[in-house]
């Protein structure tokens, strides 16, 4: 791989190696930051431009991206050289974002019964409960990546305070549209699910909808803010539709 | 015309599936199909059909059908215990099943997941190109006693009275995998530890995975549990918290935190997914080179299966059989269908 892939990574990054047997993977580091997270993003989005002979489907995960492709058509050395090449062509830790992105507003209603965990994250964060709905809503997230269901987000990044472990045991079920925090990320429920992030919100947000045009409603790379609401205003929103008072904008 | 097939019995465990859905990946969304994708290729070289058309999966166990109009089937999978009004009908076996008539399917012998295939494919609606239940992503449900599934009426070009001499895979053996992204935490010893170790399958599994038993102890990596989500795949070999392997299947998460010691070849993830309770299996790394082989043989072999397809009754061993399958089939009515082959 030429220097130009690494020089803004860390040292020994990117890499590539191979996922099965009709997979690469392309890391830009094996710890989450914001540099990787946007190489990740920049590459696959270059990939998927690049049509490389042989890919089937990419997607990225929150430090690399990943190619998929046919073995019985492709000669995975040369495919691999391919990707060796186009990775190593330049520095995708300074790319820009790739386009069409875009910026959501979300409406959440915080704390209380909507959101029964916030004053124990709060707590670990080492702040107030008021001051932590300050410092998440007044965070312009991106969208990490999507994954574990279908169309759900992780983003990122909270500021450092938010460094908090995920809770060892697990609640039961969360709702979907339930806003969870965990290690400077934000998770939004699109299925009804248990997990070990903490629920600190709700949402009428639902970024999974198989029944849309549009499935899958959020991509890596959107940028969200969540705006908080009262309660009263909440309820009104739960019955409103899909997006619950959620509205976006064309990022340039 | 429609037709259709009623479940009279049954519940969650059956589901409509097919290949899958690949494609969407970069939005949390795994291929899902059929757990045994080979049982799908089998089902339809019996019926001289695509593979990707819908079957219904049953997981452990079948339940009883219905339908209106004369179908022909195919039933693949791990053997079930399966009756026609009464009379019983060979798995791995193509069928004429009468408008009218009742079809039950048992337990799997072995426990595992059973097929039952329709001529023409069952035609409940597609879903960004595929009709495969995902019930981990909630897309679908799984059948329940009383629901109706459209298919189309009619004998397939081949006709039925066929069966198919398929490849074991309840009874374990050697599934080879090769290294995945943590394969390297885990320190030579314990992958040779790994190798070396006999794994049955556990009762907990579902659609999504597979957890294994070893015959020892569980097994650790340097990496713990702080690796970085990461993509999956079917076949992928984790190593949860508790040190035991779990292999991902058909509808596993798209990404996973826990480190994986390998990826077991496509080839070979039938007989971990379908293998009896008290089957043997046991991991043999091999390399790059080796695997891409296999799975290039692999592939070639699903395209050709239907050149292994023979007449129900033209082996001695089958005579036993013979009466109910005058009463059921046809086969021996003399009239084969047109364009049968032999």
């Amino acid at each position: 791989m030429s220097p130009a892939g690494r020089k803004h990574g860390r040292p020994g990054w990117p890499v590539i190696r191979a996922v099965g047997i009709d997979g690469f993977l392309v890391s830009f580091d094996d710890r989450l930051s914001d540099a990787a997270n946007r190489a990740a993003l920049a590459c696959r989005a270059a990939l998927d431009a690049a049509r490389l002979p042989g890919v089937e489907e990419t997607s990225t995960s929150l430090a690399s991206a990943y190619v998929r492709f046919d073995p019985t058509e492709t000669e995975p050395d040369a495919l691999r050289g391919a990707l060796a090449a186009f990775v190593g062509g330049r520095d995708w830790y300074r790319a820009p974002l790739p386009a069409g992105r875009r910026l959501w507003r979300i409406p959440t209603v915080f704390g209380g019964d909507r959101g029964p965990q916030l004053g124990e994250a709060a707590a670990l964060a080492g702040i107030s409960e008021d001051a932590a709905v300050a410092s998440i809503a007044g965070t312009r997230l991106r969208v990490e990546t999507i994954g574990f269901a279908p169309g759900q987000p992780y983003l990122g990044h909270l500021p450092p305070c938010w460094d908090i472990p995920r809770q060892t045991d697990l609640t039961p079920r969360v709702p979907v549209g339930a806003l969870t925090v965990a290690i400077r990320q934000l998770v939004l429920f699109t299925v009804s699910s248990p997990t070990g992030w903490r629920h600190i919100g709700q949402t009428a947000f639902r970024a999974f909808r198989p029944e849309a045009e549009r499935p899958f409603v959020l991509s890596p790379g959107d940028e969200v803010i969540f705006e908080p609401v009262a309660g009263a205003e909440f309820q009104r929103l739960e019955t409103s539709g899909a997006d619950g008072g959620a509205t976006s904008e064309d990022l340039p | 015309m429609t037709a259709a097939v009623t479940v009279l019995e049954g519940g969650p465990h059956l589901t409509v599936q097919d290949l899958g859905r690949p494609g969407y990946l970069a939005f949390g969304l795994s291929r899902g199909g059929a757990v045994d994708r080979l049982a799908l290729y089998e089902g339809a070289a019996l019926l001289g059909q695509s593979a990707g058309l819908a079957a219904i999966e049953m997981a452990g166990r079948g339940g009883v059908f219905e339908t209106g109009a004369d179908l022909t089937i195919a039933l693949t999978g791990p053997p079930m215990a399966a009756r026609l009004d009464g009379a019983p009908l060979r798995w791995n076996a193509s069928h004429l099943w009468p408008g009218g008539t009742r079809l039950a399917i048992g337990a799997a012998v072995a426990g595992g997941y059973g097929y039952l295939h329709v001529a023409g494919g069952i035609q409940t609606p597609e879903w960004l190109g595929s009709r495969s239940v995902h019930l981990a992503a909630g897309i679908g449900r799984s059948l329940d006693a009383g629901d109706s599934l459209p298919v189309r009426p009619g004998a397939t070009p081949i006709g039925h009275g066929w069966r198919l001499d398929v490849a074991q895979r309840v009874d374990g053996g050697a599934i080879r995998v090769v290294p995945s992204l943590q394969t390297e935490d885990f320190t030579p010893a314990e992958r040779d530890r790994f190798a070396d170790t006999r794994f049955r399958r556990d009762m907990r599994g579902n659609r999504m995975g597979q957890r294994l038993l070893p015959d020892g102890t569980g097994f650790a990596s340097d990496a713990g549990l702080s690796v970085l989500s990461e993509i999956t795949v079917p076949g992928d070999i984790q190593i949860a918290g508790d040190g035991m392997p779990y292999v991902l299947l058909a509808e596993c998460q798209t990404t996973g935190g826990y480190p994986r010691i390998g990826t077991i070849l496509p080839a070979d993830l039938p007989r971990v997914a379908q293998a009896g309770f008290s089957a043997e299996l046991r991991f043999q790394f091999v390399d790059p080179d080796t695997a891409l082989g296999i799975e290039r043989a692999y592939r070639a072999d699903l395209e050709r299966l239907g050149a292994g397809r023979k007449r129900l009754v033209t082996r001695a061993e089958d005579v036993p059989d013979l009466l109910s399958y005058n009463l059921i089939s046809g086969v021996t009515a003399g009239d084969p269908p047109e364009g049968a082959e032999t």
